[in-house]
């Protein structure tokens, strides 16, 4: 999940306060990152992001999992 | 005047707010902010174009002293002089090529009733570049292998021992990352002409350039640390913006250093974070760093605290800050009337 210290805001602005990393993301990016803050697990977040956006499930899977993919290369996960 | 509206006189040096910035004027921008007394902020400087001299609402007077090879024996003279005008309270130098001098006048200073708050010699020669990879081993913190020479021919063989690139500094300042054995001697030429001997030839290592900037108590106490990675980088290697940074680590690793020392002042520990996480020490200078600011702009006014420690006073370690807090440095083109320049060219002080 992402680490407790990463702060974001609603514009999709996220910060990494030990690293000094800034990053911009998308609207959805912010959201799931938004949700895993919240305490969210994925399949949670996957089902949100299903429910809320008309997209088929497979497209969220595979976006849903490059995303983390993303976070982990940047450091923004727990190991 | 009461006692109490009295202002407290300090003179400060490293005014020279360049390119290249010594930290006196954001050492003195930070204990007007911050002391919450009055001050009377005497500058001193050594070259009659240093910014700090001129600008408005930094010094409320200035003098020039002699550099730092003039010897001990010639600051005390110029600072009894300028202490017999000014009255001075506490001084605060800012650059590690004067503070020989300073530590050496400090307790004749003190008689004259001029505070500091300086590091002892052991202090001081600990931290050395000369120093500072046997002050690595033996407190156990990792600083890069480095060598100290005083020929160009000895680069040959330290080139085939740690690979390239690697890195030639000066004995107080400058370091050059050399890509091939031409480079590291042009460097070696370079730094050697400007700031003597000897060279350090440090191993070089690969990561994210973050600085510590902290105060010690003198007791092993430390009273403020606070972390800060550099955004933006000069071709000087001085940082243009940089960030205080949430890292218990560095934190700790300053914690540590102070802890051993005992260290008595300012300081910055230059740091290099590897991939993997490891901390390398690749300096730490015995003063403030130029962006001294951000520690009063994050929530701990470090130069502000050691005036009060200089004075005696207690002071309580702070403990929290704000993370994630910028600077970002700017160049202003300050208006100078020439009969200024004139008086302090002319007569050492403005």
């Amino acid at each position: 999940m992402i680490k407790k210290n990463i702060a974001t805001n609603e514009f999709g602005f996220v910060f990494n306060p030990a690293t000094g990393d800034s990053y911009s993301s998308n609207p959805i990016a912010a959201e799931i990152i938004q949700l895993m803050k919240d305490g969210h697990s994925l399949n949670e977040i996957k089902k949100t992001l299903l429910d809320k956006y008309e997209v088929d499930k497979m497209t969220i899977e595979k976006d849903v999992d490059e995303f983390m993919g993303a976070l982990k290369e940047n450091n923004l996960l727990n190991n | 005047m009461s006692e109490n509206s009295k202002p407290i006189v300090i003179a400060v040096t490293g005014l020279n707010a360049i390119d290249s910035p010594g930290p006196g004027v954001a050492v003195i921008r930070a204990i007007r902010d911050g002391l919450n007394r009055p001050v009377r902020i005497i500058g001193l400087a050594y070259e009659n174009l240093e910014p700090g001299i001129y600008m408005d609402a930094v010094c409320d007077k200035t003098y020039q002293i002699s550099y730092p090879a003039a010897g001990a024996e010639v600051l005390y003279n110029a600072l009894k002089y300028i202490h017999d005008k000014e009255g001075i309270d506490v001084i605060i130098p800012n650059f590690d090529a004067e503070l020989y001098n300073f530590i050496t006048i400090a307790p004749r200073l003190k008689l004259l009733g001029i505070h500091s708050f300086l590091p002892s010699f052991e202090m001081f020669d600990a931290r050395d570049k000369l120093n500072l990879y046997a002050f690595g081993q033996k407190h156990d913190l990792k600083v890069p292998k480095d060598k100290v020479i005083y020929s160009v021919n000895d680069l040959y063989l330290i080139g085939e021992e740690f690979g390239y690139p690697l890195v030639v500094k000066g004995k107080y300042y400058d370091a050059v990352v050399a890509h091939t054995l031409e480079q590291a001697q042009k460097a070696f030429y370079k730094i050697s002409a400007k700031w003597g001997f000897p060279i350090i030839v440090q191993q070089f290592i690969n990561g994210t350039e973050v600085n510590i900037a902290a105060l010690g108590d003198g007791e092993g106490n430390a009273i403020s640390i606070i972390p800060m990675k550099k955004m933006y980088i000069t071709d000087k290697g001085k940082a243009w913006a940089g960030i205080t940074l949430e890292d218990e680590a560095l934190i700790e690793l300053a914690r540590k250093f102070v802890s051993v020392t005992k260290w008595r002042g300012g300081f910055e520990i230059e740091i290099m974070k590897t991939a993997q996480d490891e901390l390398y020490i690749m300096e730490i200078n015995p003063r403030f760093p130029a962006w001294i600011y951000l520690s009063a702009g994050a929530g701990q006014n470090q130069p502000a605290a050691l005036v009060k420690m200089a004075l005696g006073e207690k002071v309580v370690p702070f403990t929290t800050y704000d993370v994630g807090k910028l600077f970002i440095r700017y160049s202003w083109d300050h208006i100078v009337d020439v009969s200024k320049f004139q008086q302090f060219t002319a007569f050492g002080n403005l």
